[in-house]
C-alpha cells in the first residue's frame, strides 16, 4: 500500500487553514447554541428541557451521517489500498462513537425528568445504541491486530459492513416499535425549533468534520514516527519506497 | 535486478525486506535460482529462512523489494504465483481427523486433479498400507511423507521446501532427494531451508546462507557443521 | 476458473468441514448440549410463571442457538490454524469465494440441525403449543440461520485469528444481528402465537432481504479478510 511518505510534516497552509476551519466551527456553534436557546420559547410540557434538544438531535443526526465516511473511506481503501485512507475511515469511527455516547448521554438525561425512566426503547436511541455497539466492535478490533496491513485491510471490511447495516438497524428497530404499537416519542418539531436546530445541525457538522481531521492528523504523525523508527532499525535510508 | 523478466528464473527476488513489529527480519535479501537448480538455505534460528520462503509462497508480502516466480510478480499476480508453486512448511498443515487417502482427496478436489492420481501419490511415498488411518495417529514422519504426497498432487514448478528432512528415517531421507530429483529432471527448481547440510548432499547444486537479513554464498561446508558458527563467506 | 469448478471446491470443504466436525470427539454433541443448557438456564431466569414462558419462548429459542452457534463459527476456522491447514488452503489456485461458500454451507447445515432441536427442546420447555403453520416456522428457521451463519462465517474469518477469539467474535457479531435476529424473533413470536396479525410474513420479507443484502456483503469483502 501506499504510505503517508509527507504527512510527517503537514504543510504550513494547510494546517492554518484547518486551525481556521477549527475556529470558526467553534464559534459557530456558540452562536448556533445562543440563538437557538435564545429564540425557542420553552416547551408546553418539558418548559427548558427542551433547549437540550439542540444538542441531542444534532449528535444524533451526526451519529447516522459520520458512518458514511468510515463506508466511503473503507471502500476506497480496498480498492487503492492507500494508508491515508484507512487512517481516515479509524479518524471517522472513533468521531462517530464519541457522537454516539454524547446522544445516548442527553438522550437518557432528557427521558428521566420527561418520562421517569432512564432508558426507553424509542427507536431512535436504540438503534444509536446498536451503533455504538458496531463502532466498539470495530474499534476494538483495531486495537488486537498488530500487523498494519492486516489491520486496515480487516477494519475495511468491517467498517464497511458496519456502516451498511445502519440504515438496516434503523429500520429494522423502527419497523419493531411499530408492531407492537408502543407510543413512539414525540417526533414532530414544533416550527419554532426548526430554525435552532437547522443552525445546529450546520454547526455541528462543521465541529464533526474538525474532529475527523484533527484526529487524523495526529494519526498521520503517530505514523510518521513509526516509520523513522523503522527506518532507524533497519539501518538508515528507505526501506519502503 | 533483471530489467526484464527473464522466465528461466524460478526465482527473482531483489532486496527482499520484511518486518515484524519494528524489527526487521529480511533487510535487503537478493537471490536468484534458475530452473532445474536445486538450492539449499542455510542460517541460524530466526534469521528469516522461513519467512523468505513465505514471501515466495505468496503467503506475505515483502515490506521492500520484488519478487518475480517464473516472471509473475509475487506482490502483483499472486494467484499466477500459486499454480506454480509448492511449499512444503514446518507445521504439516493436514486435517487430523481425516485419513491420510481423504486428506489427499480433499486436496485434488481442490488443486482439479483426478482422484485415482492419489493413490498413485501414496504409493511413491509408501503411505498406501496407512492411507485409511487418520492422521492424527501417524508419525511425524508419515505426516511428512503426506504432505510429501500433496505436492506430489500440485505438481509445482516451483517447490519451497522448509526443512524437508526434520523427522524423518533415512529411508524418509531417501524419499525427498528422489522426489527433488525427479521434479528437478523435469525442469523444477527447488530451495531447501536446512539445518544440516548432511542428508541433502546428494541433491543440491549450491547453498546460500542468511546473515543479518541478507542473502550470502555459502561456500562447501563439511558435514556436521555447526551453522550458527563463524563461516567463511567469499564476497559475491 | 468455472462456476463449476467453484462448486466442486465449495462442497468439497463444506465435505471436509462436516467430516472433521462429525468426526471430533467435542464438536456437534458439545454445541447442542450447549444449547439446551442455555434454554434451561432462560427458563430459570423467566420462569415458572407459564404464561411468561411462553411469552418469552421465541427470542430465547434464538438467543440459545446464537449463544451455542458462536462456538460453531470459531471451530470451522480452529481445524484449519490448529494444524497450518489454512495456509494450504489459501494457497490452492482459485477464488477464497468457493473457501467461504463451502464453510458456509458447512456452518448452515449445523446450525439449521442445532436450530431443530433447540426449537423442539424449547416448545417443550416453555409449554408452547404446536403451532398449526409449523411447515412455515420451519422456513422461519432456515432463513434465520442464513443470516446467522453469514455474518458469523464471515466474522469468525477474522476472529478466530486474533488474539481474543472468545470475545472478540461475540463483540464483532452480535450488534451486527440485529435486524436478522429481530426479523426471525418476531416471525418465530408471531407464529407460535398462531400470527393473529398476520406480522410473520412481513418479518420473514424482511429477513429474506436481510440475507441477501448480507450474502452479498460478505462475498465481495471475503477476500480481504482470508487473505494476509
Amino acid at each position: 500500500m501506499t504510505h503517508v511518505a509527507e504527512m510527517g510534516s503537514v504543510s504550513v497552509a494547510r494546517a492554518s487553514r484547518w486551525s481556521l476551519f477549527g475556529w470558526f466551527a467553534f464559534l459557530f456553534l456558540i452562536a448556533s447554541q445562543g440563538i437557538a436557546i435564545a429564540i425557542s420559547p420553552p416547551d408546553r410540557d418539558m418548559g427548558d428541557l427542551q433547549k437540550i434538544m439542540y444538542v441531542h438531535v444534532p449528535a444524533a443526526w451526526m451519529t447516522m451521517l459520520a458512518p458514511l465516511a468510515v463506508l466511503l473511506f473503507g471502500i476506497r481503501y480496498l480498492w487503492k489500498r492507500r494508508e491515508e485512507d484507512d487512517l481516515l475511515a479509524a479518524a471517522a469511527a472513533e468521531v462517530a462513537a464519541t457522537f454516539a455516547g454524547l446522544t445516548l448521554l442527553l438522550g437518557m438525561l432528557w427521558a428521566r425528568p420527561t418520562w421517569g425512566v432512564w432508558w426507553t426503547w424509542d427507536a431512535r436511541l436504540t438503534s444509536t445504541l446498536v451503533l455504538f455497539l458496531i463502532l466498539a466492535g470495530y474499534l476494538s478490533l483495531r486495537a488486537l491486530i498488530d500487523d498494519r496491513e492486516q489491520r486496515a485491510q480487516w477494519s475495511a471490511a468491517v467498517g464497511v459492513l458496519g456502516a451498511i447495516n445502519v440504515p438496516i438497524v434503523y429500520m429494522s428497530v423502527r419497523w419493531w416499535r411499530t408492531i407492537h404499537q408502543i407510543q413512539s416519542s414525540p417526533s414532530t418539531v414544533d416550527p419554532a425549533y426548526v430554525l435552532g436546530l437547522r443552525l445546529n445541525a450546520f454547526a455541528f457538522l462543521f465541529v464533526m468534520i474538525w474532529f475527523i481531521r484533527r484526529r487524523y492528523e495526529a494519526a498521520t504523525m503517530e505514523r510518521a514516527a513509526e516509520r523513522a523508527a523503522e527506518s532507524t532499525a533497519l539501518g538508515g535510508g528507505r526501506a519502503e519506497p | 535486478m533483471s530489467a526484464a523478466t527473464d522466465p528461466a528464473l524460478a526465482i527473482d527476488a531483489s532486496g527482499v525486506a520484511r518486518r515484524f513489529g519494528t524489527s526487521w527480519v529480511l533487510r535487503g535479501a537478493t537471490l536468484r535460482v534458475h530452473s532445474g537448480e536445486v538450492v539449499g538455505l542455510l542460517g541460524a534460528n530466526g534469521s528469516g529462512k522461513s519467512t523468505l520462503l513465505r514471501i515466495f509462497s505468496t503467503l506475505l508480502r515483502p515490506h521492500a523489494g520484488t519478487v518475480q516466480v517464473w516472471g509473475h510478480d509475487a506482490v502483483r499476480a499472486p494467484h499466477a504465483v500459486r499454480s506454480l508453486v509448492g511449499y512444503l512448511s514446518h507445521s504439516p498443515g493436514l486435517y487430523d481427523d481425516l485419513t491420510a487417502r481423504e486428506n489427499l482427496l480433499f486436496a485434488a478436489s481442490m488443486l482439479g486433479r483426478d482422484p485415482r492420481d492419489v493413490d498413485v501419490a501414496l504409493d511413491r511415498v509408501d503411505l498406501l498400507d496407512a492411507a485409511d488411518r487418520r492422521v492424527r495417529g501417524l508419525s511425524a514422519g508419515m505426516q511428512r511423507r503426506l504432505a510429501l504426497a500433496r505436492l506430489l498432487l500440485v505438481r509445482p514448478r516451483l517447490l519451497l521446501l522448509d526443512e524437508p528432512y526434520s523427522n524423518l528415517d533415512p529411508d524418509g531421507i531417501l524419499l525427498v532427494n528422489s522426489l527433488i530429483g525427479e521434479w528437478a529432471a523435469e525442469g523444477a527448481a527447488a530451495l531447501v531451508v536446512l539445518h544440516e547440510l548432511a542428508p541433502a548432499r546428494g541433491v543440491l547444486h549450491r547453498t546460500v546462507s542468511i546473515r543479518d537479513g541478507r542473502i550470502v554464498a555459502a561456500p562447501h561446508i563439511h558435514a556436521g557443521a555447526r551453522l550458527d558458527g563463524p563461516v567463511a563467506v567469499s564476497s559475491r | 476458473m468455472t462456476l463449476r469448478q467453484e462448486w466442486r471446491r465449495a462442497r468439497a470443504i463444506a465435505w471436509k468441514d462436516l467430516t472433521t466436525e462429525r468426526r471430533s470427539k467435542a464438536g456437534f454433541n458439545g454445541v447442542i448440549t450447549l444449547a439446551v443448557t442455555i434454554l434451561v438456564l432462560f427458563g430459570f431466569a423467566l420462569g415458572p410463571d407459564a404464561q411468561a414462558l411462553r411469552d418469552a419462548a421465541a427470542g430465547t429459542v434464538w438467543l440459545a442457538a446464537l449463544f451455542a452457534g458462536v462456538l460453531a463459527f470459531n471451530r470451522s476456522y480452529q481445524v484449519e490454524l490448529d494444524g497450518g491447514a489454512l495456509e494450504q488452503l489459501v494457497l490452492y489456485p482459485g477464488s477464497r469465494r468457493s473457501i467461504f461458500a463451502g464453510k458456509l454451507l458447512a456452518n448452515f447445515a449445523f446450525v439449521a440441525l442445532m436450530l431443530v432441536v433447540v426449537v423442539v427442546v424449547g416448545i417443550v420447555l416453555f409449554q408452547v403449543r404446536i403451532p398449526p403453520a409449523w411447515p412455515t416456522l420451519v422456513g422461519i428457521l432456515l432463513l434465520g440461520a442464513i443470516g446467522l451463519v453469514t455474518l458469523g462465517t464471515f466474522y469468525a474469518a477474522m476472529a478466530s485469528r486474533s488474539r481474543a477469539r472468545e470475545v472478540l467474535l461475540p463483540l464483532l457479531l452480535f450488534p451486527m444481528l440485529v435486524p436478522v435476529l429481530l426479523a426471525a424473533m418476531e416471525a418465530t413470536k408471531a407464529l407460535l402465537g398462531g400470527n393473529v396479525m398476520g406480522d410473520a410474513g412481513a418479518w420473514a420479507r424482511l429477513l429474506a432481504g436481510f440475507d441477501v443484502i448480507f450474502l452479498l456483503a460478505t462475498f465481495l469483502a471475503f477476500e480481504s479478510v482470508i487473505e494476509v
